[in-house]
């Protein structure tokens, strides 16, 4: 254990516990949860942990509860999670969108499973992609990034704090049941050796400071509540001052900025993992556990002599658009096989704009693909 | 207008967000003398104030949060409860005061009121009760009077209201007072002693909402509520929180009904770990994984 | 003042006494401050301000002892007293 109370070494542990380790390991010191299959197991290290780490851990009386008291934690200076999966995914979402607008960092974990509704409770899917990136009302960007290792989870919990805190935006980590259960090797680095992104302060002092004054990079500096700026949060559309202001021009530069500040800087925050693209005929383009799967088809239909290649977004959100048009047209055909019913399939097609054909492999969730199915859609597309 | 000077600045300016000054309350609504008494509490309880947050939810009350010179947060409809729990928690040295309204912590907030009273959590809670929700044109809320009318019980109300200092007595509160916003002095002494006490505190504070409430109601004017509770309220300090639900027409029950001494969240909370928790070693955490693997 | 004997601290008591300041444009003519003025020194004046509130206007300002319910009562943030003391004479 380091002296900040983070682990170090190696490790043999599941997806939820290696969330939870990572979460610690980049400083998180407020959790507030709600328990949830399968992401009961995060809470319940994070219960254990938190006191060892000098942070807080409050188990909330519900999902909505553990959403707002993570933006407060935040507001009063700490690096806060929480984690829980579908249905509890589903009442955070009014105030993910809090986090939005407020512009307040945080992670929120979504260890996925079968829905819609209740579902299956201790079984995967990953049916919950598009609700990540379009489940709250408005107009807005969010960040969600698709691990599939336990050892990923480590890191990109990791990163995903980085993530908030630069762009101020909570940040979506959408893991699914058999990331989350499934036990691995996980090689905890010092914390000397991670790369900690800190919170950007005010340079200003209080009677010059306005809480929503972008820098260049459009993400204000942030205040903590307790230094002393006085300032006002509110969800309502408001000006640099923050004061809620009801016109047209306020709305417009606000949510303009919301959107851009993601946009504009993609290329520092997107992900993908590549494999044999350069000379592929057909391309799977897949995320999470899923990806895993196909990685058995893709090595036949290789030994059957067929040109595929690997396309694994560790970020889903912002989808990566442009490196995707660049493949569609050079490639025959994408695969992508999901377990849903068709979602980040229908930003690979847009994305592809007829450059490319694009072929779902749907699977409803409950269990993983059948192999065989990934590899039969390769061949087809192949011809 | 003789003997009236002004240079356009009033004691209490330097205390609010005076270029937000005037506020968006309707003339005769009592909020902004409740706000006034909240702030004046707050620097006289001896707080730093660079210390104080206040958190607000939706609703007329809810908009009080945008006036006051203190770090302000004007969160979702219901949510103030936890979000000043995470606030409190993350940095325990925040004084962490709550303004919303009886709809807003009652209705949607209802669950996160009653848990954090079971807590005992180190909030200051300060409900506006205008027996109806303002902001939105004057619905049913859950401390509407039986037989009143609203525009969501155009019939008079034949639900049973809450009574607000029952619900947080019975749900753990430590300290809890009714007022108005007429009672402006008491008001103030007892919003400093809900700041200083330790754990989950609640001043209910009924104010007049003349456009809406009142005007349904036969009380056409702030004024005219004003004069209501003049005349029908009875102070009682001691009184069993189970017995001041308010009616039309009948005596209000006011003063502070409860004023007991526990262990707050972040007492218990700190007598639980005094004992340092601390792992078995470098890799207790792989240990205790693969035990219950 | 009128006194029925010299106090022994006369030329030495100082009276509170108070003048009233309004701020024209926050008042909402609510008439709070009044109706509860316990000495009853102010009235609304006839004239009023550009939103078409009738303003507090002191009718007897020798009454006003500087208790400052009208500043405590007010929603709008827009009166408050000052105190001037007097001194006395018998």
């Amino acid at each position: 254990m380091s002296s900040n109370g983070a682990l170090v070494g190696d490790f043999f542990m599941s997806g939820d516990i290696a969330c939870a380790e990572g979460a610690i390991s980049a400083g998180c010191r407020f959790f507030a949860g709600y328990p949830i299959t399968p992401a009961t197991e995060i809470a319940e290290r994070m219960a254990e942990r938190m006191p060892e780490v000098g942070g807080t851990f409050i188990q909330m009386e519900d999902e909505i509860a553990s959403m707002v008291a993570i933006l407060g934690a935040s507001w009063g200076g700490a690096k806060a999670m929480t984690a829980t999966s579908g249905p509890g995914f589903s009442l955070m979402m009014e105030n993910l969108g809090l986090g939005i607008m407020t512009e307040t960092p945080c992670v929120v974990v979504n260890v996925q499973r079968a829905g819609p509704s209740t579902g299956l409770p201790t079984m995967v899917a990953q049916g919950d992609m598009m609700q990540a990136r379009w489940g709250t009302h408005g107009s807005y960007e969010t960040i969600a990034l698709s691990p599939n290792s336990p050892q990923e989870l480590f890191y990109l919990t990791v990163r995903a704090f980085n993530l908030s805190e630069r762009y101020r935006v909570p940040v979506i980590i959408l893991s699914d049941e058999v990331v989350g259960h499934m036990t691995e090797k996980v090689t905890i680095p010092g914390p000397e050796k991670l790369e900690l992104w800190p919170r950007r302060k005010p340079l200003v002092p209080p009677e010059a400071y306005r809480p929503y004054d972008p820098d260049p990079d459009l993400v204000p500096p942030m205040a903590n509540a307790g230094d002393g700026y006085r300032m006002h949060v509110t969800g309502l559309t408001h000006d640099e001052r923050g004061y809620p202001t009801m016109t047209v021009e306020a709305q417009q530069r606000l949510v303009t900025r919301l959107v851009d500040k993601i946009r504009a800087n993609c290329d520092d925050i997107i992900q993908v993992e590549e494999d044999g693209i350069e000379d592929a005929d057909v391309v799977v383009c897949a995320y999470g556990i899923t990806a895993r799967v196909a990685l058995l088809p893709i090595q036949l239909a290789r030994e059957e002599g067929l040109r595929v290649g690997l396309l694994r977004l560790v970020t889903v959100w912002p989808f990566p658009e442009k490196r995707l048009r660049e493949i569609a047209k050079k490639v025959k055909a994408f695969v992508v096989p999901e377990l849903n019913a068709g979602q980040m399939v229908l930003e690979v097609e847009r994305c592809a704009a007829g450059d490319a054909r694009v072929v779902l492999v749907p699977h409803m969730g409950g269990g993983l693909h059948d192999p065989g199915d990934v590899l039969d859609a390769i061949r087809r597309e192949a011809r | 207008m003789s003997d009236i000077r002004s240079n356009g600045t009033h004691p209490m300016d330097h205390f609010l967000k005076a270029d937000r000054i005037p506020h968006i309350w309707c003339p005769g609504c009592g909020l902004g003398t409740v706000l006034g008494c909240m702030i004046k509490s707050i620097h006289k309880s001896g707080f730093p104030t660079d210390k104080v947050a206040v958190v607000s939810g939706i609703g007329c009350t809810g908009r009080g949060a945008g006036y006051v010179h203190f770090d302000s947060f004007h969160t979702t409809h219901g949510r103030a409860i936890p979000f000043a729990t995470g606030l409190k928690l993350a940095n325990p040295e925040l004084k962490v005061i709550v303004f919303s309204g009886d709809g807003d912590l009652t209705a949607i907030g209802g669950n996160h009121f009653i848990h954090a009273a079971r807590r005992n959590m180190d909030l200051t809670i300060f409900c506006v009760n205008n027996f109806n929700y303002g902001m939105t044109g004057g619905q049913l809320a859950p401390t509407t009077p039986v037989r009143a009318r609203t525009t969501t019980s155009p019939y008079g109300n034949f639900e049973p209201p809450f009574s607000i200092p029952r619900l947080a007595a019975a749900s753990g509160a430590v300290y809890v007072a009714r007022w108005t916003s007429l009672h402006v002095r008491r008001l103030e002494r007892s919003m400093v002693e809900a700041i200083n006490k330790p754990g989950f505190s609640v001043v209910e504070v009924l104010a007049p909402c003349p456009t809406l409430f009142g005007a349904m109601n036969k009380l056409r004017s702030g004024l005219e509520q004003l004069n209501y509770y003049r005349k029908n309220c009875v102070i009682e300090h001691g009184a069993d929180p189970n017995e001041v639900d308010i009616e039309l027409g009948a005596p209000i029950i006011v003063g502070k009904f409860v004023d007991i001494d526990k262990p707050s969240y972040l007492q218990l909370r700190g007598e639980a770990y005094a004992t340092p928790v601390l792992g078995a070693g470098g890799d207790s955490g792989g240990a205790r994984d693969q035990e219950r693997a | 003042m009128k006194l029925w004997r010299r106090p022994l601290d006369e030329g030495r008591l100082r009276l509170p006494h108070g003048e009233i300041r309004v701020i024209a444009e926050r008042c909402k003519g609510c008439g709070f401050c009044v109706e509860y003025c316990p000495r009853g020194v102010l009235e609304l004046s006839a004239e009023f301000n550009s939103k078409g509130y009738h303003l507090p206007i002191p009718r007897r300002i020798d009454l006003c002892t500087t208790c400052g319910l009208c500043e405590a009562l007010c929603p709008e943030f827009a009166i408050n007293c000052v105190s001037v003391t007097v001194e006395v004479h018998g």
